[in-house]
């Protein structure tokens, strides 16, 4: 049996046991629909609003600042459709997910005008970028809390900061940061924040945005008055309380120490990697970084293949973002970055969660130096490459 | 017992390359499945002249998951690898290029010279395959006494896909394995079922893959609306042999040599194209009798049976796909171009087609029709 090593946690995360055996129960003995007046509903809109109480502890919220949605893109859809109206100016950055992205766009289609600020080398924007972005008619910031491919943490604070100064809405779209990062809505600024359930051990197909007191949104669905209004729709119940959970989880995470360890062993990896492997470096590395993530480039190989191979050898990671093929795309953000094209496709991300072993690394460690010198010996440009440095050294004087 | 080979299938979602994938799992190879996202179906959909979804054939995620799933129910990894940009420079791009310059393309040998057995032979070298398969209707063998790689027709002589595979190298041979090259279409199809393949009565793909509905005119104008540029005018006049205009054409993409409707002019005798003139942007019409040609000349020759052509060689010529090869004798007439005199003379003999030469069952080589 081929041993199988995941670091992919910021496509996706397993749930934890404890998450799973939370939300079990409210399959099948503890159905009800929390809209009911009878007692399965009772108990039913008993288990959601615990479970907002715990993500309210997450994000250090009131319980009723928090809408459950379907996941990340729904919670910024919501935010970016919800929070603006044709004629308002919205700024956003060039590295968002396409969640953001691709809802920007599509509202320039429905009257909106919308700036995409440029990032620096390391995939950072400055906060007086954004301030100069502004115009009269500016509604909503939305910048991202830590980038998905590279793990740079945004300056959102003095964004926030900003956003108060001029009266202008704050989105932050924190679904790579929450369970790696301590997260509170008062220090960042916000008045609108998205994040998913399933980055965090929690199920695919849940979320949340939070909403500021008094911050009015548009909803995205009409139904029932579910959610105080803002996402019509029977909730969902199982995925709700699982998130709830995971949430109080990755909370007692954070205050225990989980992120350094996940740092740890992270730091460690890179390093090692970096160490065995020439031509190589990684992303974003003079930002400040989430603890689990690591975007590293190895020139003179196709990123693609090395996806493939390592996959083969059993350890999970991704290059670039899937299009609906499966197959990969250039990577908007290193892009964005003015990474050249080659090196971008040359450019792999390895996410680690808390499931991930000292061992898992060592496996990581091992093959990936392997893999790479593989790749590159049947690459031309690394012969040319290695010829190049072959004479530098000869004809250069080494120290005796 | 020494590790199975690994093999790279390319799976294209169709019937005959997901049979090669169940075939060589039957015989114990290490596979990894792999299919090429060539070309995005949804690019032009819905502009002028194109259908609004795309039902195109290849690269459609229909076929993409078509392939997944056979992957699946063999239990062999699968990948989908990018190589649109590579696509598009190498394929896409000289078929409107041709067409712009009034010559007739073929886009799958392109493709095959191109992305299927380089880009795609690479990145299964890279990831530890040293071969792949593909669902070609072809066979290769190494001959020790020539020390050559063959190429040579398959047993099902009406998938004959070798017109498109003259461009391969001594090295691309014998680095592919044609599973079916000994298997007639049907029990192909049996094998499927026998396989328990869901996709066993899938209908063959005909048209080009990247041009949904099989219009390239269409696909001309949209592909240069896409690019944020204009379809050049090629309009022009349209001549008899002897010098004659007889009417005028809207441009010289429209036209293929043998090419008899759509010619906009009415004569007693039907009138067929027989040549377009690119420079000058004339298109020449005339009778049937005009339109069979004594030789062609080719050029960006590729020669697999032999090492390179001395002096004559009686061959048979194959001037399109569907076209019964016709025996003539090759000269060289050039550094890189041979020119075929045929016994019979051969009707629409077409700019841009290639031009493959067989001696029986084996093919010689081949080139580009000049």
């Amino acid at each position: 049996m081929m041993r199988r090593v995941y670091m992919d946690a910021n496509a996706t995360t397993p749930l934890l046991p404890e998450v799973f055996e939370a939300m079990r129960p409210y399959f099948i003995e503890r159905f009800g629909n929390a809209s009911s007046v009878h007692s399965f509903g009772q108990r039913a809109r008993g288990a959601v609003e615990q479970a907002r109480m715990s993500v309210a502890a997450l994000l250090h919220c009131r319980p009723a600042e928090i809408v459950f949605t379907s996941g990340g893109t729904e919670s910024d859809n919501l935010a970016l459709f919800g929070a603006t109206k044709p004629g308002d100016h919205i700024i956003t950055t060039t590295i968002e997910h396409h969640a953001v992205l691709h809802a920007a766009e599509q509202l320039i289609h429905c009257g909106r005008e919308v700036t995409f600020v440029p990032v620096n080398a390391d995939g950072v924007v400055d906060p007086e970028d954004i301030r100069r972005a502004l115009r009269p008619n500016t509604r909503l910031i939305s910048v991202m809390m830590a980038n998905n491919e590279t793990g740079a943490i945004q300056p959102v604070a003095e964004i926030g900061a900003i956003a108060a100064e001029v009266g202008v809405l704050f989105h932050t779209d924190a679904v790579q940061a929450a369970g790696k990062l301590a997260l509170d809505v008062e220090k960042i600024g916000c008045h609108l924040l998205s994040t998913s359930g399933h980055k965090m051990h929690a199920p695919q197909g849940t979320g949340i945005l939070f909403v500021r007191k008094d911050t009015k949104i548009e909803p995205l669905f009409y139904g029932g008055t579910h959610e105080r209004q803002r996402r019509a729709g029977t909730e969902n119940l199982a995925g709700i309380v699982a998130l709830g959970k995971a949430a109080e989880i990755a909370r007692k995470g954070i205050e225990d120490g989980a992120p350094q360890k996940i740092a740890g062993l992270r730091d460690r990896m890179e390093r090692e990697i970096l160490a065995r492997v020439e031509a190589a470096g990684a992303h974003s590395i003079n930002a400040p970084r989430v603890p689990n993530t690591t975007n590293l480039w190895f020139d003179h190989l196709e990123g693609e293949a090395l996806v493939i191979s390592l996959d083969l050898k059993g350890l999970a990671v991704s290059g670039g973002s899937a299009c609906a093929s499966g197959a990969s795309e250039p990577s908007h953000v290193l892009t964005a970055m003015n990474v050249p094209t080659a090196r971008a496709r040359a450019s792999l991300r390895f996410s680690l969660s808390k499931l991930t072993t000292d061992e898992d690394v060592d496996y990581a460690i091992e093959i990936v130096p392997q893999a790479v010198a593989k790749l590159r010996e049947l690459s031309p440009t690394y012969r040319k490459h290695r010829d190049s440095q072959t004479s530098a050294s000869a004809v250069g004087v080494l120290p005796g | 017992m020494p590790k199975p080979e690994t093999i790279a299938v390319a799976m294209s979602g169709g019937v005959d390359s997901s049979t090669v994938a169940a075939m060589l799992k039957t015989e114990g190879y290490n596979l990894v499945g792999l299919t090429l996202q060539l070309w995005n179906q949804r690019r032009l959909a819905g502009k002028p002249g194109m259908p609004e979804t795309s039902e195109g054939r290849c690269c459609s995620l229909d076929d993409v998951y078509d392939a997944r799933r056979v992957a699946e129910h063999l239990d062999i990894p699968y990948y989908v690898v990018n190589q649109q940009d590579r696509f598009e420079q190498d394929v896409v791009q000289p078929f409107v290029r041709e067409y712009l310059s009034g010559r007739t393309p073929v886009p799958c040998t392109l493709c095959n010279n191109h992305l299927k057995f380089a880009q795609l032979l690479d990145t299964a070298r890279q990831i530890g395959a040293e071969r792949i398969a593909t669902g070609h209707y072809a066979r290769n063998e190494y001959d020790p006494t020539r020390n050559r790689w063959i190429l040579k027709r398959p047993a099902d002589t009406s998938k004959d896909q070798t017109y498109f595979l003259f461009g391969l190298t001594q090295e691309q041979l014998s680095r592919s394995l044609f599973p079916l090259g000994s298997y007639k279409k049907p029990d192909v199809r049996a094998l499927a079922r026998e396989q328990r393949l869901a996709l066993a009565e899938k209908p063959d793909s005909q048209e080009i893959c990247f041009i949904p509905g099989g219009d390239y005119k269409q696909f001309l104008d949209a592909y240069l609306a896409d690019q944020g540029e204009s379809m050049p005018d090629t309009s022009g006049e349209l001549v008899t042999t002897s010098g004659e205009v007889v009417g005028h054409h809207d441009g010289i993409h429209n036209f293929t040599v043998g090419q008899r409707k759509g010619l906009g002019i009415a004569t007693g005798s039907p009138l067929y194209v027989i040549g377009i003139n690119g420079a000058d942007r004339k298109v020449i019409v005339g009778s049937s009798d005009e339109l069979t040609s004594k030789t062609l000349r080719a050029n960006r020759l590729n020669w697999i049976a032999i090492p390179q052509l001395d002096g004559e060689m009686r061959v048979q010529v194959k001037i399109r796909h569907r076209h019964e090869a016709a025996w003539a004798t090759l000269e060289m007439s050039g550094d890189d171009e041979v020119t075929a005199t045929f016994d019979q003379p051969q009707r629409a003999v077409t700019p841009g087609q290639a031009a493959v030469f067989y001696s029986g069952e084996e093919v010689i080589g081949g080139g580009w029709i000049l």
